[in-house]
């Protein structure tokens, strides 16, 4: 089952090599994870998506929060959270193809971030299903690059962690 | 007030109330050293033979007394010589500060003469690393670093500071805080937060424990480390009598519960006594406190203390529930948390359930043999030591049977490597507790094995007249491994026979110390007496049958009461 936890960290250089430490010597495996400095510049969020049973995230969660570094961390509950992922997509487009792939991004709300004679590069920024399905639409049109910035998450309503 | 930069890590460490320093200087810790030499008379400062040395040292110094022991290294091997006393420290829970100079700002990355990444190898094994690359943050990384090893479960935090910053002419602000107040210093933010704060017990959880004593018959108490390093004795032996019920140490927790208490069972686990192991898997309730249920604990965690509800005391959440799942826990040091109990405990009395178990504890005479055996050695040791001797041990069947055959009455009696099982802790550890411990009488118990990887120590224990007594178990092999290969591998003696010098009384010798060999039981009653009644060091090497064993025993994985070795002669 998949399991998005939410770290907030200090931002110092070496902590996000300590987290990541921690789930490596375990052996899990992570499936996303994305990093940025909050509006707080001395503090950064880290989003990490692992696939994984309750029991040893809840063991990830304990160890995480006995380092120093880390203010909080919180495992979010899949049902109230708003996760987004941003992703770059390259595939081969002429004219003849072009407005198919326009109708395809204007019902998947992507955008076009890049055009040549012979290709085209969307933007999407969705939920990690929704950017499947683009994904998924796009993958007829041959794709030529992909690039995804892993999911960023905050959990739903006004609370915080 | 503008202090020079390595005057105000002096200062710090003097507001810690340091006084002790073990540690080996090179070249980019010159100016560290250079400071200390102006400091000389605050500090007495160890000169070991090797950084390993000087991190047991720390290591037995912290565990001996209770307070935060201090390491110095240089940078690149001195930095990595560290790390096995690193993680020793990190196992065991023992708080230490290590504190190693790395190269210049401009050097760093670029592969300098004897630059090493320390503060990432030595991520793992430490609570946590601080680089310093800024004068100014010398202070607060001092303090933050004293406050998070000896805070909350304690253990080794690494300090690297570069070269530059402890240049001649880095000027720092510098205040001075008593440590009490800077524990809580609320310029840093790590130290205001909540983690470092001994978490207050739930009361409810509390309350829950009390009606789970009152519906239990055959209660049984593990004692282990967090007794020991929460310095929890007095509240812990309260629990016990107060209980009724028999009580077992873990390794760590030898010293936790007095030795020769009527309720103790002894050690439990791989090598523990029929009457703990028995009563671990007949106990209707367990309570340990400060333990992990470790692998040599819990061997088997599915069926270990199955009949019974499992409750862990412990201050580390992260330890509930990681190896043996619990029925019940509380958070909160052990010292805490028994008060708390204690107070609303009233007197048990469980007559029937100790008549089971108290008897099968095995006598505790040692047999006569036409040959020296260990439980001799140390019954002679302990008839003979003073009651307040600190014991070191080294890791394999001596340390095994130190503990199960001496009894050890207050923590930081029992010096031993329990998690990281480091060959050569020994003799630094008693070199850390001779130099707390000026007046105590201080045992170093190592087998020959384990004695020859840091026996060039005793330089260190000659030099500084530390009167140290170590007892060698001489039987000319690696015990344990042997003992392995004899009952699991077929007696297929792989690389473990140790049919070499050097002679270990030729040896202390050399070094300027009186040396002993023993062969008999009644040799080693007269060297021993002897080595007592000298106010110097020296080495007894005890000659023992190669095939001796560590009884009982049972085998990694299997359930606490399948014997492989049983307790008496026969298998």
């Amino acid at each position: 089952m998949k399991q998005t936890i939410s770290i907030l960290v200090e931002n110092q250089a070496g902590v996000l090599n300590r987290i990541t430490s921690l789930f490596s010597r375990r052996a899990f495996n992570i499936d996303s994870l994305a990093v940025g400095v909050t509006d707080d510049p001395t503090l950064s969020r880290i989003t990490i998506i692992v696939d994984n049973g309750n029991s040893v995230v809840e063991q990830v969660e304990k160890q995480l929060n006995k380092l120093v570094e880390v203010i909080k961390v919180r495992t979010l509950d899949q049902s109230a959270l708003t996760g987004r992922e941003l992703m770059l997509i390259k595939v081969s487009a002429n004219k003849t193809n072009r407005e198919h792939i326009m109708t395809i991004c204007n019902i998947c709300g992507a955008k076009v971030a890049d055009i040549s004679p012979t290709s085209m590069t969307m933007e999407i920024s969705d939920t990690p299903d929704r950017v499947r399905t683009f994904e998924d639409m796009m993958r007829p049109f041959n794709i030529l690059e992909v690039a995804r910035t892993g999911v960023i998450a905050l959990q739903t309503g006004g609370g915080k962690i | 007030m503008k202090i020079r930069a390595t005057a105000a890590i002096m200062e710090c460490l003097l507001e810690q109330e340091v006084d002790t320093i073990f540690g080996y200087p090179g070249g980019t810790i010159l100016n560290l050293y250079d400071e200390l030499y102006r400091y000389r008379d605050r500090f007495r400062h160890i000169l070991t033979a090797h950084e390993q040395g000087a991190s047991h040292a720390a290591d037995g110094y912290a565990r001996a007394t209770g307070k935060v022991g201090v390491c110095f290294a240089t940078s690149g091997p001195g930095a990595t010589n560290l790390t096995t006393g690193i993680a020793t420290a990190y196992l065991d829970s023992s708080p230490v500060v290590f504190i190693t100079c790395n190269v210049g700002e401009s050097f760093l990355g670029k592969d300098a003469f004897q630059e090493v990444d320390i503060t990432g190898i030595a991520m793992p094994i430490t609570k946590a690393t601080f680089l310093v690359r800024d004068p100014q943050a010398i202070p607060d990384v001092m303090r933050q670093a004293f406050a998070v090893a000896a805070t909350g479960r304690p253990g080794p935090v690494l300090i690297d500071i570069l070269k530059n910053v402890t240049a001649a002419d880095q000027m720092v602000d510098y205040e001075f805080v008593p440590w009490t107040e800077n524990r809580g210093c609320g310029s840093i933010r790590a130290l205001s937060s909540d983690r470092l704060k001994k978490p207050e017990p739930d009361h409810q959880d509390v309350d829950t424990l009390l009606e789970m004593i009152a519906a239990a018959e055959r209660p049984f108490l593990l004692c282990g480390g967090g007794v020991v390093r929460g310095r929890a004795h007095r509240e812990f032996r309260e629990f016990a009598e107060k209980m009724d019920a028999p009580v077992a140490i873990t390794v760590m927790g030898g010293g936790g519960f007095p030795g020769s208490h009527p309720l103790t069972t002894g050690m439990i686990g791989m090598h523990g006594s029929e009457a703990s192991n028995v009563a671990c898997d007949e106990c209707d309730l367990l309570i340990a406190v400060g333990c992990r249920f470790s692998d040599r604990v819990a061997l088997n965690p599915a069926s270990f203390a199955s009949r019974a509800k499992v409750v862990q005391i412990d201050v580390d959440r992260a330890e509930i529930d990681k190896n043996v799942l619990t029925d019940h826990h509380i958070i909160g040091s052990a010292r805490r948390v028994l008060q708390m109990i204690n107070e609303k405990l009233p007197q048990y009395s469980h007559g029937d359930w100790k008549n089971y178990i108290l008897p099968k504890r095995a006598p505790s005479v040692a047999p006569e043999s036409p040959y020296l055996t260990p439980q001799q050695i140390l019954e002679t040791v302990r008839l003979q030591m003073p009651k307040d001797a600190v014991v070191s041990t080294d890791v394999g069947q001596h340390q095994m049977w130190a503990i199960k055959y001496l009894h050890f009455d207050y923590p930081g009696q029992l010096l031993t490597s329990g998690g990281f099982g480091t060959m050569g802790f020994g003799l630094g550890a008693a070199i850390g507790a001779q130099a707390a411990f000026p007046d105590k009488r201080v045992l170093h118990i190592t087998g020959d094995g384990c004695f020859r990887m840091n026996c060039h120590e005793l330089c260190t224990v000659e030099h500084y007249r530390l009167p140290i007594i170590t007892v060698v178990f001489n039987n000319g092999t690696l015990g344990m491994v042997r003992q392995w290969q004899n009952l699991i591998y077929g007696q297929r003696y792989s690389e473990t026979t140790l049919d070499r010098g050097p002679d270990f009384v030729k040896l202390a010798e050399a070094y300027g110390l009186r040396g002993y060999r023993v062969t008999t039981r009644q040799e080693m009653e007269e060297a021993f007496a002897q080595a007592l009644a000298s106010d110097s060091s020296a080495v007894l090497d005890c000659k023992l049958n190669i095939d001796e064993m560590v009884r009982p025993m049972v085998a990694a994985g299997s359930p606490i009461t399948d014997f492989l070795l049983s307790e008496g002669g026969a298998t």
